[in-house]
């Protein structure tokens, strides 16, 4: 058999055949389909690789790639959305079980009990970091998680048609925005940085009362810190939404979107145990006041109870979502990124608040000794004099994408050229570099020697 | 710093599994209790972190997170994973949704460290493997569809059909037909169609199918025109029949200019057999979750690639990964095209999604997919043919991957599908997908795919026909249940009246 996974044996087929009336499998499908659809030439793709053949390539494949891990020979101070992470041992352990890996979603709840309460959990675990009523199950990550907040906004501000948005923020999230806002008849505006933060001066200037929602990051995408008590000030005297995108990880050291009156907040959780993955390993969280609670899109779990008075979990709200409301529906998401998400209240679970702060605060910690450290020999290369939290900006000599490249042979991923994700709207000199709770006093002192040169 | 919910749980409590059964992660906390382990914090963290961060934006309050050890942590996951059930667990035939066998070749790819490490900010050429992947995923997806213009960036279905008709509106925008505003869905269809088209700003128009359970083309034909920006369609459809019509349907959609969007849920059902673009295809997504093995992860992650013809290339999300001046020896790089509707996700989709499907079509290669809609077929027809006669299933005798039933038969006796669904998980099944399509009253869709086996199918078709047979003696015992799980049947309109949705 061609297929490994088909357990029908040849006389089974015949029996099966039998009963269903039918002489062979191609009869069934030419009683369906017209016979000059069925295509019957070669498709022309890779031939069939045995598992054990399989294996071998994959692990070439891989082997293929350069990753910054122990024995690599690289270090990782890279960041800007996607970083370098602890990831405890036993996250992959119990995600890993098959109930979890191989169901789908739990439309049953009497059979997916065990999955509802994790997404509960997880629910309640974003919303207290968040310090936000409403958390919903997620969304597909960071980026679609501002694109459903604009689309939120807009639908309870639905006369106004201009989003304001920072230009601070991460670059494939305005993009992403753009596109999802393309065709709708809304504004898009960028409010140009100065000094690496959102001008409040100019925002002020910005908006008026067309404005459905202003929405910034904080920490920003160069990982200066937003004066959101003043932004927020500022959206909300014009009766704008307030939209902020906040690193999970930061809030175990820094104020959590409610404490400001932000009235959603959104987020990209792959800094709660998920692997950097190329960035595909994401979940987009979504977090809002209580009013907008019938408007969140995607799956929510409530708390209920059955016939006999025991708790027990549901998908609720449903007729809020496409397989009830179609057309009408808050939102066209159906699979979310629940095993993420589950990922991530596995590591929130371990961590507590003592490990949040903990993390967070190595975090800023040892971004700010290695900007010091640049500071020390090249005092002009830090190109922002802001407050950071997890990255710095620095000003490169030649371009930064070549800086990266001539780092890799000194054994560093140095970071993120700006120009890559950009356009070279910020020019080619800058480059983004993170430095996680992972990176060693020893690692950043190496860093700083090898950098030096292209500052 | 644990909330307690107050919520009344049955049982005195005096068993382990009576605590795990009723406690949530935060009642299991205990102040000053961790479950992790990192090194010392260094002397100069303090000294540093008020130097650097102003007091305005500090933390005033933890959050509230729960305090468990490592051991508890692993305790309640793996009680929960234990009251859901999986496709290891058991017969899952959740209509729609191809809940076959994931293999495991699939996983050890995805799990290789040179892949789970990669930044997405590092140099093409330290990704070289990776990207390889990439671009050999779009081109067997390519030739596997007839629409050889590959994204593999959607995060799922809906998130493929919403770029698609962006990607729609993009093009037609481009030509300066801008009137075109409508996407013509046959009540077949799933939900995410018209909310999808919603989405984009294009207005969905319902035709109603015929009475074969196909798009009624003269009902097309009234509807198509000047306005019509695409017709959507999945094939084989809902009801599990494939669009026999939609050739000439297409045609119609053409002649009046408009683009023709095939829903791929179903591609599983004719894989390696029949190539959309043949039918009429312009633009078409792929759910990677279920005809090519992925992991469904109790609702994702997904991935949605989206094929489209050569025309419409320029509008696919950015990047796509090419081979450098198309160069069969060159080194494999990102490509933004110009027209590119931008960017619809952060970096470049569910990486690990790729990597899985990648494996699963190598392993399988051109007999071994041709066997996957051969067998789905097989399978699904011969459990019709085993339920015919016990049950109403409308529509003929034969269907592709899934048939419908329609248990308003049932439902006369007293027993609805809902309940017949929940009786299955007593048995032990989960249960098929329930009230949909929408045009099947009392639907109970069944799918059963390719990774079955007879015995199952009999088992599974020997439970139904005793519940059938329970409907017509004694309905109640059915309504009552389930019975054998954690808990029986929920509140959900207490749940939806007075949304609780945090602890």
């Amino acid at each position: 058999m061609s297929n490994p996974y088909i357990q029908t044996t040849p006389e089974q087929l015949s029996e099966m055949l039998a009963k269903i009336g039918a002489a062979s499998i191609d009869e069934i499908f030419n009683d369906q389909i017209p016979a000059d659809l069925q295509y019957k030439s070669s498709f022309e793709i890779p031939e069939a690789l045995s598992e054990l053949e399989l294996q071998a390539h994959l692990a070439e494949l891989a082997a293929r790639n350069r990753v910054a891990a122990p024995g690599s020979g690289f270090v990782s101070f890279m960041g800007g959305g996607i970083y370098d992470h602890f990831v405890p041992s036993a996250i992959m352990q119990v995600a890993g079980r098959q109930e979890y890996v191989t169901g789908y979603t739990p439309y049953q709840p009497e059979a997916s009990q065990g999955l509802l309460q994790a997404f509960f959990e997880y629910q309640t675990m974003i919303s207290r970091l968040y310090d936000m009523p409403v958390a919903n199950a997620s969304l597909y990550d960071g980026a679609s998680a501002v694109g459903e907040a604009v689309f939120m906004a807009l639908g309870i501000k639905t006369e106004r048609d201009r989003i304001l948005l920072s230009q601070t923020i991460h670059p494939d999230y305005r993009s992403l925005v753009a596109t999802y806002m393309a065709h709708f008849g809304v504004k898009v505006e960028t409010v140009s940085h100065e000094d690496g933060v959102t001008p409040t001066a100019a925002l002020e200037k910005a908006i008026g009362d067309d404005v459905a929602a202003v929405v910034v990051q904080h920490p920003n995408y160069f990982g200066c810190l937003e004066d959101v008590q003043k932004i927020g000030e500022i959206a909300h005297k014009s009766d704008a939404l307030f939209i902020v995108i906040a690193d999970p990880n930061s809030l175990g050291v820094l104020a959590p979107p409610g404490s400001y009156d932000a009235d959603i907040a959104v987020g990209e959780g792959q800094p709660l145990g998920l692997n950097p993955y190329a960035g595909g390993e994401t979940v987009g969280i979504f977090t809002c006041k209580k009013d907008f609670m019938r408007r969140v899109p995607g799956r929510l779990v409530g708390l209920t109870k059955d016939k006999s008075d025991r708790r027990g979990f549901v998908l609720t709200l449903q007729t809020r979502e496409q397989h009830i409301r179609r057309a009408k529906a808050t939102s066209n998401i159906c699979t979310n990124h629940a095993h993420n998400a589950l990922r991530s209240t596995i590591y929130m679970s371990l961590m507590g608040p003592n490990g949040m702060a903990r993390v967070a605060r190595a975090c800023l910690r040892n971004t700010n000794k290695l900007k010091n450290l640049v500071e020390q020999r090249k005092p002009e290369a830090v190109a922002f004099k802001q407050p950071v939290y997890k990255e710095f900006v620095v000003r490169t000599k030649s371009p930064a994408a070549d800086v990266q490249r001539e780092m890799l042979d000194r054994g560093f991923l140095a970071g993120t050229p700006l120009s890559l994700r950009t356009n070279a709207e910020f020019g080619e000199d800058l480059l983004l570099i993170s430095a996680t709770e992972k990176r060693t006093d020893n690692e950043m002192e190496q860093f700083v020697n090898a950098l030096e040169e292209f500052l | 710093m644990s909330r307690r919910i107050q919520i009344a749980n049955d049982g005195d409590g005096l068993s382990v599994k009576a605590r795990l059964d009723t406690q949530t992660i935060f009642e299991l906390s205990e102040p000053g209790r961790t479950g992790f382990s990192l090194p010392p914090e260094s002397a100069d963290t303090d000294e540093i972190v008020k130097a650097a961060l102003p007091s305005e934006f500090r933390r005033n309050t933890p959050p509230a997170l729960p305090e468990v050890s490592e051991l508890t942590v692993m305790r309640h996951f793996t009680h929960l994973s234990g009251r859901t059930m999986g496709v290891e667990t058991t017969f899952y035939p959740l209509g729609s949704c191809t809940m076959k066998y994931n293999p495991k070749i699939n996983e050890y790819g995805a799990w290789l460290p040179g892949f789970t490490n990669l930044h997405p900010d590092q140099p093409t050429e330290t990704m070289q493997g990776l990207l390889e992947a990439y671009w050999q995923v779009q081109e067997i997806l390519g030739k596997l569809t007839g629409l050889p213009a590959v994204s593999l960036q959607p995060a799922a279905g809906a998130h493929g059909e919403f770029t698609a008709l962006l990607m729609t509106k993009a093009y037609f925008a481009d030509r300066g037909e801008t009137a075109r505003t409508q996407v013509i869905i046959p009540d077949t269809a799933h939900g995410t169609n018209p909310a999808s088209a919603h989405r984009v700003g294009l207005e969905p128009v319902e035709i109603k199918s015929n009475e074969r359970g196909r798009i009624d083309v003269e009902a097309l034909r009234k509807v198509v025109g000047p306005k019509t920006a695409c017709l959507m369609v999945t094939n084989p459809n809902t009801i599990g029949l494939f669009e026999d019509n939609l050739r000439e349907a297409a045609e119609l959609v053409h002649q009046a200019g408009g683009l023709v969007y095939i829903d791929g849920a179903n591609f599983n059902a004719i894989v390696g057999r029949v190539r959309p673009a043949d039918f009429g295809g312009d633009m078409m997504h792929i759910n990677l979750h279920k005809t090519f093995s992925i992991p469904h992860g109790g609702g994702g992650p997904g991935a949605g690639p989206i094929v489209v013809r050569d025309f419409l290339r320029p509008y696919l999300p950015r990047p796509t990964v090419v081979r450098q001046n198309g160069d069969a020896a060159a080194p494999f790089a990102f490509h933004n095209d110009p027209k590119s509707i931008g960017k619809i996700r952060s970096y470049f989709g569910n990486v690990a999604h790729v990597v899985r499907a990648y494996a699963y079509l190598r392993q399988l290669g051109e007999e071994g997919l041709r066997a996957v809609s051969d067998y789905a077929v097989l399978n699904a027809n011969y459990l019709l043919a085993l339920l015919a006669g016990h049950y109403d299933i409308p529509y003929g005798n034969r269907c592709m991957h899934e048939f419908v039933i329609n248990a308003t038969k049932q439902k006369n006796q007293g027993a609805k599908a809902v309940d017949i669904a929940k009786k299955l998980i007593d048995y032990g099944f989960h249960p098929p997908t329930t009230y949909f399509p929408l045009i099947v009253p009392e639907a109970l869709m069944i799918e059963p795919t390719e990774t079955e086996n007879k015995e199952m199918l009999e088992l599974f078709a020997a439970t139904m026909i005793d519940i059938a047979q329970k409907a017509e003696t004694d309905a109640a015992q059915i309504v009552d249940s389930p019975r054998t799980t954690p808990v029986q049947r929920m509140d959900e309109l207490g749940a939806a009246r007075n949304p609780v949705v945090t602890a």
